[in-house]
């Protein structure tokens, strides 16, 4: 068993555009103090951004868990919300649900899980329709834990 | 290239006049959508967009971008501009296009970081 490291958890507000991203702008924080090679900073920063503001966007409200154990780096996001009834069709590149306000933001071109499964080594996402969605990823801290 | 001497060609309005802007820079990310630029950020890059929401500071941030730099001469509101100074990252607005912005950065040997 990996040995827990370091856990931290994040409530997530749905719509609060302005707050969007601060918890990962903590956890880059965090990692960087802890003199993490940069592109595995890269990589946990693209994971958690995303899948944070899948929650702003998507879901009513959020938790995420992120934790640091000897072998890996896990960002596991659960959400209240609408679920996702397809899960293949939204892991394809550019398939978005967005509203224009939404791409407005940035955000909402249909790359945020392909971006989330690119950076990750591991990814499962479980969805309920109409109570919310699991999002869990991970990045390998060492060659084949 | 410094980036005083990319707010001389561009000509940008400097909306942070606070920051240093004396800072070198090599690459730039080219966008309007967030998810592009965190999926091919290179550290250091200059990130120029037409998006003027926080969003832009907020990715900017995460992904460790120099500074940024609103096309179409666009500008942030308040509490972006404010977040940006908090993060001590240089905004600037330029009244050029992208392409234009582009090309004259091109021309000056800045590559594209994607
Ligand atoms: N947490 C979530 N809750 C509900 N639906 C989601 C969630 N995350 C993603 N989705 C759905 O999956 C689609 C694709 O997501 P993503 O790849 O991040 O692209 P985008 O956010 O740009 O639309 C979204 O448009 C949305 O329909
Ligand atoms: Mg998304």
């Amino acid at each position: 068993m990996a040995e827990e490291l370091f856990r931290k958890s994040f409530s997530i507000l749905s719509c609060n555009f302005d707050k969007a991203g601060e918890n990962t702008t903590e956890i880059k924080a965090l990692l960087k103090s802890l003199d993490f090679n940069p592109d595995i900073i890269r990589r946990v920063v693209v994971v958690a951004f995303e899948a944070e503001m899948n929650v702003v966007m998507y879901a009513n409200r959020g938790r995420m868990d992120f934790v640091i154990t000897d072998e890996e780096i896990r960002i596991d996001i659960t959400d209240e919300g609408p679920g996702i009834p397809d899960i293949k069709q939204a892991m394809q590149e550019g398939y978005s649900t967005a509203t224009d306000e939404m791409r407005e933001m940035g955000f909402g071109f249909g790359m945020g899980l392909p971006n989330i499964k690119k950076h990750s080594d591991f990814l499962e996402i479980k969805s309920d329709v109409g109570k919310g969605t699991t999002v869990m990823a991970g990045i390998r801290l060492v060659p084949d834990a | 290239m410094k980036l005083e001497e990319i707010i001389r060609i561009l000509q940008c309005r400097v909306l942070t006049p606070e920051l240093d802007l004396s800072m070198d820079l090599s690459t730039v990310l080219a966008s309007d959508g967030m998810s592009e630029i965190l999926a091919f950020h290179k550290p250091g890059a200059l990130m120029i967009t037409g998006l003027t929401n926080i969003q832009s500071v907020r990715t900017a941030d995460v992904a460790d971008v120099r500074a940024i730099i609103y096309i179409r001469g666009k500008l942030p509101n308040d509490k972006t501009i404010e977040l940006a100074r908090q993060k001590k990252l240089p905004v600037l607005s330029t009244a050029l296009g992208m392409f234009e912005v582009c090309g004259i950065l091109y021309e000056k040997g800045i590559k594209g970081a994607m």
